[in-house]
């Protein structure tokens, strides 16, 4: 359970952020989480409204996209999905890939503020 | 009342990475060859790390840090193969991060390694700075999820399967597997009375991170421990070369 350590971080970075932009009254949060980052979404979800509280952000929401793994197969020569989390290859032909494009995420993507 | 959308783009863990990068430079500069290691609690990690330690200990300046929630107990065990051994006691915190290895670090005392003291290799019994070592260890909290978010600037991260463990946890625990550089099945001396499948492991380890270089090994027996030392000779000599290039 280290959603809450990621919770955190997140929190002070957008803080800052809101700071440096002049003081921005945050109203909802945009997340892109990887499925392959190792966070779990839920547990994400109630860390963030435990670690907002006293914060700029006490109120706010968090809107979590999911983020699918995808990899790069060598021999399709294309980005393809894998089966699943873990079988790391290429649906197509089978080819084990040892390249990830995305599914790995934890990025603040937008914010939606007071105009 | 009206909102407005604001683009940010920013890596949530940014800090950390940013803290990361910053630890791998210093760490190709003074040519350690940084090793970090992951697991399940259990699976072996200290006994493995005491083995390396003491096998390594001959040919070069060894240390580590090790992750635990409560106690010293790893450290004090480690601490017969090399005095250069820090605990990291995290409290409540179920992994370890860049700043906890930073602020570890300075408790080796000061870095003697800088721009004033370049191409010198006056490494002189007293000094212990971690700059001055071939290998830090660095051991993990136990625990297969929350260590694959955070880098802590190592060049390697080995991950433990202990073969009481079960074949499948590779599949069960896909994003530390794959977030890591070798595998190391464990107690492979008990393989046999836990009817421990390492062609099933093995299988496994590959589908969720294909290419991954696997030993096998028991930290007790000794068993494919020579393999695994002569892997990390081979990259003590890579980073020894960076160490070199760095000082002309």
């Amino acid at each position: 359970m280290h959603e809450l350590s990621i919770a955190i971080s997140m929190i002070d970075e957008i803080v800052e952020e809101a700071e440096n932009r002049g003081g921005l009254e945050v109203e909802t949060v945009y997340l892109r989480l990887g499925v392959f980052s190792g966070v779990d979404k839920d547990a994400l979800q109630f860390a963030y409204r435990l670690a907002c509280e006293g914060t700029r952000l006490e109120g706010s929401r968090l809107a979590i996209e999911s983020i699918p793994l995808v990899i790069y197969c060598s021999r399709c020569r294309k980005e393809a999905a894998p089966p699943s989390l873990y079988e790391l290859c290429c649906s197509a032909c089978g080819t084990p890939a040892e390249t990830i494009v995305s599914g790995r995420e934890i990025e603040v993507a937008a914010l939606e503020v007071a105009a | 009342m009206s909102t407005r959308m604001v683009e940010v783009r920013a890596k949530v863990l940014k800090q950390n990475d940013l803290l990361a990068r910053a630890l791998r430079e210093r760490f190709e500069r003074s040519g350690t060859c940084v090793v970090g290691l992951v697991s399940s609690p259990g699976s072996g990690k200290t006994a493995l790390l005491e083995k390396l330690l003491s096998g390594l200990a001959g040919d070069y300046r060894v240390a580590a840090l090790v992750g635990d929630l409560a106690t010293e107990n790893d450290a004090a065990r480690l601490k017969r193969a090399t005095p250069n051994v820090r605990q990291i006691t995290t409290g409540t915190i179920c992994h370890l991060d860049a700043q906890m290895i930073e602020r570890a670090l300075e408790s080796f005392g000061p870095a003697s390694f800088g721009p004033d003291s370049r191409g010198s290799d006056s490494r002189g019994a007293e000094s212990r700075g971690f700059d001055e070592m071939d290998f830090l260890f660095i051991e993990n909290v136990g625990n297969l999820v929350c260590p694959s978010s955070y880098d802590l600037g190592e060049e390697l991260r080995l991950v433990l399967l202990s073969a009481t463990e079960g074949e499948d946890k590779p599949l069960k625990y896909p994003t530390i597997f794959n977030s890591s550089d070798v595998a190391i099945i464990t107690k492979m001396d008990l393989a046999d009375a836990a009817e421990f499948d390492v062609a099933a492991a093995r299988r496994n380890i590959e589908s969720v991170r294909p290419g991954m270089r696997v030993f096998e090994v028991s930290a007790k027996t000794g068993l494919g421990m020579e393999e695994v030392f002569d892997f990390l000779h081979s990259k003590a000599a890579g980073s020894r070369r960076t160490r070199v290039e760095a000082t002309v």
